[in-house]
């Protein structure tokens, strides 16, 4: 089937969503998902952050669909054409929902874990505007401890359901979910009960903000200080292919590896990613590479560096002759000598 | 007297019990259907009557019953939406509550229509007594053979179950109700896939409004075509209109539709006019959800035609000088009621109903309702009002389910209209600390305040 997402054409199987095309094509036009996960069944529709305008529904029936769609949910096509980036309907939508995403969201990068690899930081980067205009207080919840691994900050939760999804999918038993409704949702335990499934931690990677965050990581390092690394391990439970994230030879962190639209590649158990934190655990493949523009990548140690010269007068630092005779006490006569020592 | 066909026999002593209601033609319908008509034949003649779904819609019943995939083989299902939510309607609860039998009746002869065997009436939490005339209305039928196998020796088998909801606006949207039904937590789906295709269980399913299945057994004893006869155009047949608000007589009428709104808010057979003589100032004619209409919209279209209690007139003009008829709950309001105060408590519901699944919704009807009270109590600034249409219009249209909608066009209609209001309640707000401002001073006596 035939799809044209802002002007680029893709040949795809049916059955295939718009995102997914769109994916395929890459580049600007890729809409931002926050709820939408390709690996978990059941995502996405949520968030709608990924609104496109179809202003042709198929080569059988031309007419333009009055609503935006969720791109993560529309299959489409054949003859399908698809604004994106290309319409100002969508932007303004998509400023609209990064709006309501962040009125009640604490803002808190400066001190979450997740800042560097947020996708609300990214939406909000592309999407948001500078200017606020909630000026009620926020909602926050009280806070629940939900294990001795799993961090959950409620506050800055977006309700994308992935993490239940994934509770759902990867373990035995999902002992979380969604209380309440409205402004009020939260992901929460029913009766603060541990979550302790064996692959309960990768709600952590699944999170596209830093409501479910590391506990073995909390407060170690801003991940920009961090060298991932690709590495695996023989893991009777799990592949055991992951990324460490190292500070020197110390791993402060583990996760799963994800792809360039920050989705695990595969799954982790919990053993890989809490319990060996020795690097000789690991065999270690080599550096992690991620997208051009990840402020990971400010501390990239595969790219390569040229010496820095400083290209200055000589003798600048040392400054002109006649201002040293000014400054100095003329008692004391200034001998290049003395200087040196 | 108009032709009534819901409410025809509601006045007979004791209609709630079985035996009333059979010895007075009750369930002659599925006797007609299961003996003399193929399932199709109901389904054509029920399309003939051009009924429109009564939940607020509007969308033909028949049509909808002709989308279920029966080549599946998967089992099917109806399930009636009795989950009346909507502030200002109340008319379902009255159907139930008064003559049980008519809906287990229509259920029955739609089921048979449909091919269903499994059958729910979805009734929401709060309806417990009715819940429970239900349970009893469903127990005699089951005692009288018109539940359970083979129904009059026509092979036909159907169960019929109440299932009570637990509080939620929600789980009226019907895919919302779907997931309620399975017993999860009521977010709404998205579509596609719809009922049709894969609803309850993933089976097809057909979700219809009380009124609308009411109307069925009317249908079948009648024809199709004479229910089209009556009512007036693509509004075809009657509806029920809960009345309530500064009228004389609050309560559930049945109309045929076509008569004017002028007729029904003053005639005696219906609202009996105002309740004092503070003139009317503005109406909501199809529940909380539909756009506001101001004094000088309702009688007339912006065009200068009679409104008519049709889905067509009231929607006349759109939403810059219309409404819609939706379920027909029929709020008016006089010259003390205050429309910003009226909007914060329709936001006010809607922020605490979304059930917060879309970010737009989750966020967005809560901004709505605390910018609404900030104005209401005297604290917003003129700033806030463009704010609100900002939001309002954010929301419209990027939702799952039509909730986001129903939040959004209340706030918007009452901006468009009564943006006046919104602008006195900024620059006074030493006038309107007391919320009954309007009754000491309405708003005509203070609006030269604003233009100074």
């Amino acid at each position: 089937m035939k799809v044209t997402i802002d002007g680029h054409e893709i040949e795809v199987e049916p059955g295939t969503t718009i995102l997914q095309a769109a994916r395929m094509i890459g580049g600007e036009s890729v809409p931002p998902a926050m709820c939408y996960y390709s690996k978990l069944e059941g995502t996405g529709g949520k968030c709608r952050a990924c609104l496109v305008e179809v202003s042709k529904g198929s080569e059988a029936d031309p007419r333009p669909m009055p609503k935006l769609m969720a791109s993560c949910k529309t299959g489409v096509m054949d003859g399908m054409e698809v604004k994106s980036i290309s319409s100002p309907r969508v932007l303004e939508a998509r400023k609209s929902v990064t709006e309501f995403l962040l009125i009640n969201h604490p803002l808190d990068c400066p001190i979450c874990d997740q800042a560097g690899e947020c996708d609300l930081q990214n939406l909000a980067f592309q999407h948001g505007k500078s200017q606020k205009r909630y000026k009620e207080e926020k909602r926050t919840f009280e806070p629940e401890d939900i294990g001795p691994n799993i961090q959950l900050h409620m506050n800055r939760c977006i309700l994308c359901y992935r993490c239940v999804k994934t509770a759902e999918q990867l373990t035995d038993k999902r002992v979380h979910g969604v209380c309440g409704r409205g402004e009020h949702a939260q992901i929460s335990t029913y009766i603060s009960a541990a979550i302790d499934n064996e692959f309960s931690g990768n709600m952590i990677d699944v999170c596209p903000v830093g409501a479910l965050t590391d506990k073995t990581f909390r407060f170690k390092s801003r991940v920009w200080f961090n060298k991932p690394y690709n590495a695996h391990r023989n893991c009777p439970t799990c592949s055991g292919k992951v990324t460490l994230w190292m500070f020197g030879e110390e791993i402060q962190r583990v996760t799963a590896r994800k792809d360039e639209f920050h989705e695990v590649e595969e799954f982790i158990c919990n053993d890989c990613r809490f319990d060996h934190k020795d690097p000789k655990d690991w065999v270690i493949e080599g550096p992690r590479k991620f997208e051009k523009f990840s402020v990971i990548n400010q501390n990239n140690y595969t790219k390569k560096l040229d010496k820095v010269v400083l290209n200055t007068e000589e003798h600048i630092l040392a400054g002109r002759e006649q201002d040293r005779k000014k400054i100095s006490m003329k008692d004391i006569p200034y001998t290049e000598h003395e200087s040196k020592e | 007297m108009a032709t009534k066909i819901l409410l025809d026999k509601i006045d007979i002593p004791g209609i709630k019990s079985y035996e009333v209601y059979r010895q007075n033609g009750g369930y002659a319908s599925v006797e007609k259907a299961l003996k003399t008509m193929t399932p199709d034949d109901v389904t054509e003649q029920v399309k003939a009557s051009g009924l429109r779904g009564r939940g607020g819609a509007g969308f033909p019943v028949g049509l909808k019953w002709s989308f279920i995939d029966k080549k599946s083989g998967k089992p099917r299902h109806l399930v009636c939406n009795a989950d009346e939510s909507e502030p200002g309607t109340f008319k379902d609860r009255y159907l139930m509550e008064h003559i049980p039998h008519l809906l287990i009746e229509g259920m029955i002869t739609a089921s048979y229509a449909l091919g269903a065997n499994l059958s729910y009436i979805y009734i929401r939490g709060e309806y417990m007594w009715v819940f429970k005339t239900l349970e009893r209305a469903i127990k005699e039928a089951y005692a009288a053979g018109w539940l359970g196998k083979n129904i009059l020796g026509s092979g036909f088998d159907l169960d019929l179950h109440v299932h009570c909801g637990a509080g939620a606006y929600i789980c009226g949207e019907e895919t919302a109700l779907i997931e309620s039904l399975e017993g999860k937590r009521g977010n709404p789906r998205i579509k596609p896939p719809f009922p049709a295709v894969s609803g309850l269980w993933g089976n097809p399913t057909v979700v219809n409004n009380v009124e609308s299945i009411s109307n069925v057994p009317w249908i079948v004893m009648n024809s199709g075509e004479d229910y089209s006869k009556l009512g007036l155009g693509r509004s075809a047949g009657t509806k029920l209109i809960s009345a309530s608000g500064h009228i004389r007589k609050p309560g559930v009428y049945e109309i045929e539709m076509g008569i004017t709104v002028d007729e029904f808010i003053n005639s005696d057979e219906y609202c009996g006019g105002m309740m004092d003589d503070r003139p009317l100032k503005a109406l909501v004619p199809g529940g909380s959800s539909v756009p506001i209409l101001p004094a000088h919209l309702i009688y007339k279209t912006a065009n200068g035609e009679d409104r008519l209690m049709t889905y067509e007139s009231l929607s006349d003009g759109g939403f810059e000088t219309g409404s819609m008829l939706g379920s027909g709950g029929f709020i008016v309001y006089n010259d003390t009621a205050c429309i910003v105060r009226n909007t914060w408590n329709f936001a006010r519901f809607y922020a605490h109903e979304s059930c917060g699944q879309c970010s737009p919704c989750r966020e967005g009807t809560g901004w709505l309702e605390k910018v609404l009270y900030r104005i209401e109590t005297g604290q917003g600034t003129m700033d806030d009002i463009d704010l609100l249409w900002n939001i309002q219009s954010n929301i419209e249209g990027n939702t799952i389910c039509p909730l986001g909608d129903a939040a959004a066009w209340p706030v918007a209609a009452a901006l468009r209209h009564f943006r006046e209001e919104f602008e006195y309640h900024v620059l006074y707000p030493e006038k309107v600390k007391d919320r009954n401002h309007f009754v000491k001073e309405p708003f005509e006596n203070v609006k030269h305040l604003i233009n100074k």
